[in-house]
């Protein structure tokens, strides 16, 4: 009750600073938000929607070069020794004569990993959608602390820039693979990206987790704080459910991550044997002695495996939202959605050890994960079955935002399912770290959350930018980036089932292998194809923001409080009072209605109450 | 389009929120169309590749997880065209037209509880059948098998095999050094330890426990045609033991292809040349086997062959790694 009345007597006093204009001087907190100059609004912003724009942005640009990246090391991959007159002048020593360094194609791989999974997929999602809808819908003025929300975008935007600085110094930057498992990224000797480049890497990503912690820590106090009049817990949207979960999720596993990064650096730079023991490199034997590298391997996967679900489950949210929204029904099983949400988090804490069947673990242990990972099959398989039934006798409006959520509800079945092999550790000795992997973690989460990340982007741009996106252009960016990339990761399945190890600079070493060059030709021919139709996306996207069409205040007719806000950004979100709310999300198509639609700020009618309605 | 003719598309009003009925249409026509497409890629895929996916098992516990492998695959695979196919009948039946009006359905627990209940009974099947497997293949039976060493480094294999004591000496990696690669101590027990590079020999038939270290960085032992795979960590011994199925001269006449080598490749990212960290695997008949071992020296053997060459031999730069 105090949190609620806190809030209210906060909320009044911006209330007030919106109605008066900025004019208006106020006799205590002489220049709280006043005097709003180019750096306070664009730069140093304590605005939520700004600061979800500014990761947006951030997110778009380092999506960009990973996928570039990915482009680079996919014609090495095709094409084996072939030379490429366009990358020696970009790569410069990294591609002599044109042909890709090994070296630098291991650095490829790695940095595509790290920025697709972070810096795309748990800062760019999170920091974008969290930040924008977990206010706007649940009601609140901002977020709890807009301070710390300043800070946790300047840790994301400083741990971005020094990711990327690292690609361009001398020794390269950190190529041991996303997962960085040491003794490879603790030893210079071992590979050039282990010098330099691993410490930036480790810099870089221990800013980031402060950044991510600083972000989740606001998300959970604003959700359990910050919620108007009326939005009780069982009446939150699923988007903000799903940020939640995450918001926690990340505060539990990063940490984690953090005492592996920091052990690491002790061992690389302090002498310490935390992972190293018996090491003989450089022509001497080294002086560590009694680590185990298999620790690293447990730290990192404690967060490695929550981690997939910090990506997956804010796209899966954002997808009941819109494919809700746009069928026109209320989202299948609310509460079974909201079990499954909770069912997913907490068994994403004890699978880790599926990728660690065999490092060495005791057999045994293996039993036990493959238990807990089978298990995970069943809430996702609730979810899934739930958005089917959700599209059932739908009245389906197809926005570009619904077809990327329904391509998204695709990616993770067809990706999902063979986690059921990866999962079950007798099949994991013959497929593990092949591209059998590759393509099943690709789909389930690569493509599957970024396509709930371009669901959201289309969905809520009226609500970033006050502008629609171009509908034709987004119907021609989804089905050319759906078949990409369903070109690029499908037939990995065979290369994997062949037995072709994942990063591996050429599989011409290998005659076993040859009979499968052509796979590589296609996948590739494919991947050009999907970065080809970003294109059309960056194009809708920059042109929408200043050139799109003006949107109205609740274009897409949903229930949900941000479309109750106006169309044109103001502190504090809404002009007067916040609205209470009244019913649950997903009252579309009531038959006792004319309208297809009832916002949450409805008050419920005597009828709707003696039904004994949420 | 020109810039001109497209900005004044995206401004024209209103459009861009609408879907008209048109469109509607059209968007569920697509998605018809993607999964004839999308179910026939996976098909062509399927045809061209499967006799190359799962080349044949030459281990005994290798049709073990291959059936295993089939049957989960037969069943994800039903999973993912069913589903697939009632979600694109949704999207094609459903799509939207100006006058119709979706049903209210909110929930229903009888089929939540149906759609718990199938998986958790189907997984409950799979885990055990799995877990059998995974017993079966990590706890093989009784019969003693030839121990042999595999010993990895930036970037190559070496085997070591314990001798006619099946037993491996000691060793210490502070004693690697010239012709000691592999830094064998003083142990009468290394004296008959044979030690081979480039290829290593099996026996039919016989159990082979193989026992992996590392010198470095983790290495992964990964044998395909045996569906056997064990990292290789520094400062820890991991196992591994199957039982070879099928001669290297038999799986070449099978295969028609008298080059065929079953290979060990490394399958864990460690450095530059990681992508040629090989050897080739034979697998002979007892008397193939015994002639080729008879072959080669041992421990002992090459120690006092290079004591009194010693002064001959230039010393070989120990470390080839990196650049």
């Amino acid at each position: 009750m105090s949190a609620i009345e806190t809030h209210d007597s906060h909320a009044e006093h911006l209330v007030k600073d919106v109605q008066q204009g900025h004019a208006h001087e106020h006799d205590h907190d002489e220049d709280e938000h006043h005097h709003e100059t180019f750096w306070t609004k664009y730069v140093f912003s304590q605005d939520h929607k700004m600061i979800s724009k500014q990761f947006l942005i951030t997110a778009v640009f380092m999506g960009v070069i990973a996928m570039l990246m990915s482009i680079v090391f996919r014609l090495q991959l095709a094409w084996p020794g072939k030379s490429f007159a366009i990358l020696e002048p970009i790569l410069g020593k990294w591609a002599p004569g044109g042909v890709l360094d090994p070296n630098f194609y291991l650095a490829l791989v790695t940095i595509h990993g790290t920025i697709m999974v972070f810096f795309v997929l748990t800062g760019g999602l999170s920091g974008t959608f969290s930040n924008l809808l977990i206010p706007l819908q649940l009601g609140a003025r901002d977020m709890a602390s807009g301070f710390l929300n300043m800070l946790s975008y300047w840790f994301f935007l400083a741990s971005s820039l020094i990711m990327l600085f690292s690609v361009t110094i001398e020794s390269g930057p950190a190529s041991g693979g996303w997962t960085i498992y040491p003794p490879l990224s603790a030893l210079p000797d071992a590979m050039p990206g282990s010098g330099l480049g691993m410490t930036l890497w480790l810099v870089s990503m221990s800013l980031f987790i402060v950044s991510s912690l600083l972000g989740s820590l606001n998300y959970i106090v604003t959700v359990l704080n910050l919620r108007t009049k009326g939005m009780s817990m069982t009446r939150m949207p699923l988007t903000i459910w799903a940020f939640l979960v995450t918001a926690i999720l990340g505060v539990l596993s990063f940490p984690v991550l953090f005492a592996a990064a920091l052990l690491l650096i002790f061992d690389r730079s302090f002498g310490t044997s935390f992972y190293l023991s018996d090491i003989y490199i450089g022509g001497r034997a080294l002086e560590y002695n009694g680590g185990s590298p298999i620790l690293y391997e447990h730290l990192f996967w404690f967060l490695g495996h929550p981690e997939v679900y910090i990506v997956l489950l804010p796209a899966l949210g954002i997808t009941s939202e819109v494919i809700a929204t746009n069928a026109r029904k209320p989202i299948f099983g609310y509460r079974a959605m909201i079990a499954s949400i909770l069912g997913i988090a907490f068994l994403s804490f004890i699978v880790w050890g599926h990728h660690m069947f065999i490092t060495g673990m005791n057999p045994f242990l293996g039993s036990v994960f493959v238990f807990t990972t089978l298990l995970i099959a069943i809430p996702s398989a609730v979810k899934a079955f739930n958005y089917i039934t959700t599209l059932w006798k739908g009245n389906i409006q197809y926005t570009p935002a619904m077809l990327f959520a329904i391509g998204l509800v695709s990616f993770f079945i067809t990706g999902g399912v063979t986690g059921l092999i990866l999962g079950d550790s007798a099949l994991d000795i013959n497929l593990h770290d092949t591209y059998f992997v590759v393509a099943h973690f690709h789909l389930v989460m690569g493509s599957a959350a970024i396509f709930g990340m371009f669901a959201g982007v289309y969905h809520w741009f009226p609500k970033l930018f006050g502008r629609v996106m171009n509908k034709k252009m987004g119907y021609a960016h989804f089905w050319l980036t759906f078949a990409g990339a369903y070109g690029v990761f499908f037939p990995m399945h065979f290369l994997g089932m062949a037995g072709v190890p994942r990063r591996y600079y050429s599989n011409t070493e290998f005659p076993i292998f040859s009979d499968l060059v052509d796979i590589n030709v296609l996948v590739t021919w494919f991947a050009i194809l999907a970065a080809t139709a970003q294109i059309i996306f960056l194009l809708n996207f920059f042109f929408s923001i200043f050139k799109g069409q003006r949107a109205s205040q609740n274009p897409w007719r949903s229930n949900t409080l941000e479309w109750t806000t106006p169309v044109e950004h103001i502190h504090g979100n809404w002009p007067g009072e916040i609205p209470e709310v009244h019913r649950w999300p997903y009252d579309y198509s009531r038959p006792d209605r004319e309208e297809d639609f009832v916002s949450q700020i409805e008050p419920l009618t005597e009828k709707e109450m003696a039904e004994g309605h949420h | 389009m020109s810039i001109a003719a497209l900005s004044a598309e995206l401004r024209s009003s209103r459009k861009d929120e609408t879907i008209t009925d048109a469109e509607n249409r059209n968007q569920g026509n697509m998605w018809v169309i993607f999964l004839v497409a999308f179910f026939g890629f996976c098909y062509w895929q399927f045809i061209s590749y499967k006799d190359k996916i799962l080349p044949e098992a030459a281990s005994a516990h290798g049709p073990k997880i291959d059936k295993l492998f089939y049957i989960t695959l037969a069943l994800i695979t039903i999973v993912f065209i069913g589903t697939h196919i009632v979600m694109v009948y949704q999207t094609y039946n459903y799509a939207g037209k100006k006058g119709n009006r979706a049903t209210y359905f909110a929930h229903s627990n009888k089929l939540e509880l149906v759609w718990t209940v199938i998986p958790a009974v189907v997984l409950s099947g799979l885990i055990a059948y799995g877990l059998t497997v995974w017993n079966d293949v990590i706890y093989p039976g009784d019969k003693k098998a030839m121990v042999v060493e595999l010993y990895s480094k930036q970037f190559d294999w070496t085997a070591r095999y314990a001798g006619k004591d099946n037993q491996l000496g000691r060793y210490d990696f502070r004693s690697i050094g010239t012709g000691n690669d592999l830094g064998l101590l003083e142990d009468v027990k290394n004296d008959d330890d044979v030690i081979v590079k480039g290829e290593m020999h099996l026996l039919l038939g016989e159990p082979v426990q193989f026992k992996f270290r590392s010198r470095d960085v983790i290495h992964s032992a990964y044998m395909p045609h045996f569906r056997a795979q064990m990292n290789c960590v520094p400062g820890m011994e991991t196992m591994f033991e199957f039982t070879p199925t099928i001669t290297t001269s038999q799986m070449r006449e099978k295969l028609k292809n008298p080059k065929f080598n079953y290979i060990l490749l490394c399958n864990k990212i460690c450095g530059a040349s990681h992508f040629n960290m090989q050897m080739d695997i034979i697998v002979d008949t007892k008397e193939e086997f015994a002639k080729w071992m008879s072959e080669q020296k041992t421990w002992a053997q090459t120690q006092s062959a290079s004591k009194q060459t010693a002064s001959a031999i230039t010393p070989i730069a120990e470390n080839t790694s990196s650049n």
